[in-house]
């Protein structure tokens, strides 16, 4: 398969704070990538990095297999981070025009890129005019301006209304639909669950987790269960070796499961004890549980 | 090359108050022109700039070049903008991200401050080569194109303090401190000046020609000597007071080198400041 992007034991340090620390992963052509982490894990800054803006302390990252400078590698990139920025007195267009400049590629997609975020009709309005939405279309049109190998897009939804955060996802779906890489650093995890089939997982720089979504939800689930008498019930899934974790939630109890059970070989199970079940659910962990998980275990 | 600069003007061609300030930057100098061209009539007693002798050749290059220099500070305005907008607008990053290397960002604002200096310096000769065939006293060829070395010299002073602005706006990031800076160092400047003239009266040390020549607004201002004394009114009206001036008006070797090396050092401190920069 085709790298896009590879990063080894790559640190950045702001002073005495290691935004990022030892990261190593790689991104194969195709794949929608998800970096998950809560703020200030380090997503942005790993981003800044291998995107030409931020210096890295140690190690290396290289684009394409680093057959090419990354100036020019970025030129096959489109990214937009953080928030748009472009000149606030030009017009959407001539912003565009600009990009296809630096980029080196013909101006000739600007109209199909405004059509596909939905901007055309306001092509020849200036950028200060637009709001955030707009503003974050935009960017993701100029991203797209060069047909791009991957695209990256570092906290897409921030700051949007529901309606904006929608349509910025269907454009996303979009894009993953027609076979772009992308990478999506987010963390916000349904967007990501929804998109994505690779995670990589930071907290305080560190990876916590890298590899497939599937990968990612292995463990066995759990169940939602209640019953008339709880104590008996608590007590009983304590002491039973299938179960780990025990949580109350409400009047319901909460028992993830060390092995695999079906919810009918548990109900007879329960039976068999004389506890009579009044709720029960079987489930696995959503994406924000599971991450939840994973990042509460290294506090 | 022509990427890097057709990138530039794309951002400065669309900037109202880049185009402002340049058309006004423009103006004045005709406008000075046009004032110097002016009949005044006091009291019965006709006076014309213009026939002082100020647009004779090749004397109009000296004062042309000198005069324009000082409205050099409405560019510099644009210039010192046109730096820290990449920075208050975000799009320094973006212009990177979009695959623009540091080296090719600071390559395309130097060719933007060189172009500029070429315009400001084909238009003063443009003016002043209208102003001296109407006004001139010496019309011929031999005299129209001696002296063109201050034009040579207008467009170095005008790259090194472009520069300078250059790289203070990449530094301070904010126009406003950036142009508070370059006030700052002048005044800096003037305050040498003095100790140094101070020094010269008490020890007889001589630390202008040794140091003070070595500073870089010092040295631009080199570059161009004031022209005024070396009107023919006023040399003849200082021998009338018993005063000669024996100063050299000519361009020195020496102004060009130390502006041009100023110049190459604000470039490449403007490039390290960015490339050792995270944004």
């Amino acid at each position: 398969m085709e790298t896009i992007l590879t990063l080894n034991n790559l640190t950045k340090k702001f002073g005495p704070i290691t935004a990022v620390n030892n990261l190593s992963f790689s991104i194969e052509k195709g794949n929608v990538y998800g970096i998950l982490g809560p703020n200030g894990s380090g997503k942005s800054t790993t981003l800044g990095i291998v995107l030409n803006v931020v210096n890295k302390t140690s190690g290396d990252y290289s684009w394409f297999n680093g057959t090419e400078s990354t100036h020019e590698a970025l030129k096959k990139v489109g990214a937009i981070i953080e928030r748009p920025n472009f000149y606030p007195y030009m017009t959407a267009a001539q912003n565009l025009e600009l990009v296809c400049k630096i980029k080196g590629v013909d101006t000739s997609k600007i109209d199909e890129k405004l059509k596909v975020v939905e901007l055309y009709e306001r092509k020849h309005s200036k950028f200060s005019t637009f709001s955030l939405g707009m503003k974050q279309r935009l960017a993701i049109a100029s991203a797209l301006l060069n047909d791009p190998e991957i695209l990256i897009l570092d906290e897409p939804t921030n700051g949007l209304d529901p309606q904006g955060i929608h349509q910025i996802r269907e454009i996303i779906k979009v894009i993953a639909s027609q076979g772009t890489t992308i990478l999506l650093a987010s963390h916000l995890l349904d967007e990501v669950e929804k998109v994505c089939t690779h995670v990589v997982i930071l907290r305080k720089g560190v990876s916590l987790y890298s590899g497939s979504v599937e990968g990612m939800n292995a463990s066995h689930g759990f169940f939602v269960v209640s019953a008339a008498n709880k104590q008996q019930l608590q007590a009983e899934l304590s002491t039973n070796p299938a179960f780990g974790t025990i949580k109350e939630e409400g009047e319901n109890l909460v028992a993830y499961l060390n092995e695999p059970m079906d919810a009918s070989e548990f109900n007879r199970q329960m039976h068999a004890k004389g506890i009579a079940l009044s709720h029960l659910v079987k489930r696995k962990e959503s994406l924000e549980e599971q991450f939840l998980e994973i990042t509460k275990n290294l506090n | 090359m022509l990427r890097l600069l057709s990138i530039e003007l794309q951002k400065l061609r669309y900037n109202r108050s880049v185009k402002v300030i340049s058309i006004v930057y423009f103006s004045l100098i005709l406008f000075i022109s046009a004032i110097a061209s002016i009949e005044f009539d006091f009291a019965n007693v006709n006076f014309r700039i213009a026939d002082q002798g100020i647009f004779n050749f090749p004397y109009i290059w000296h004062f042309n070049t000198y005069i324009a220099a000082i409205l050099k500070i409405f560019l510099a305005i644009v210039i010192v903008s046109m730096m820290s907008n990449e920075y208050s607008y975000r799009t320094l990053k973006q212009n990177l991200i979009d695959g623009l290397s540091k080296r090719e960002f600071i390559i395309s604002k130097f060719l933007t401050v060189v172009l500029f200096a070429i315009v400001s310096t084909v238009f003063v000769f443009i003016v002043s080569m209208i102003l001296g065939l109407v006004f001139s006293d010496y019309k011929e060829m031999g005299i129209i194109f001696s002296d063109l070395e201050y034009l040579f010299a207008y467009f170095i002073k005008l790259v090194g303090f472009f520069s300078f602005c250059m790289f203070l706006g990449i530094w301070v990031k904010r126009s406003a401190f950036a142009i508070g800076f370059l006030v700052i160092w002048q005044i800096f400047e003037g305050l040498v000046a003095i100790l140094f003239q101070y020094i010269r009266v008490k020890t007889e040390v001589n630390l202008f020609e040794t140091v003070y020549n070595f500073f870089p607004l010092d040295a631009m201002s080199d570059l161009i000597k004031e022209p005024f004394s070396r009107l023919g009114a006023v040399q003849s009206a200082a021998n009338q007071l018993g005063e000669e001036f024996t100063k050299t008006y000519e361009v020195g070797f020496m102004p060009i080198l130390i502006v041009s090396i100023w110049t190459l050092l604000f470039v490449y401190w403007s490039y390290v400041i960015l490339k050792r920069r995270d944004l």
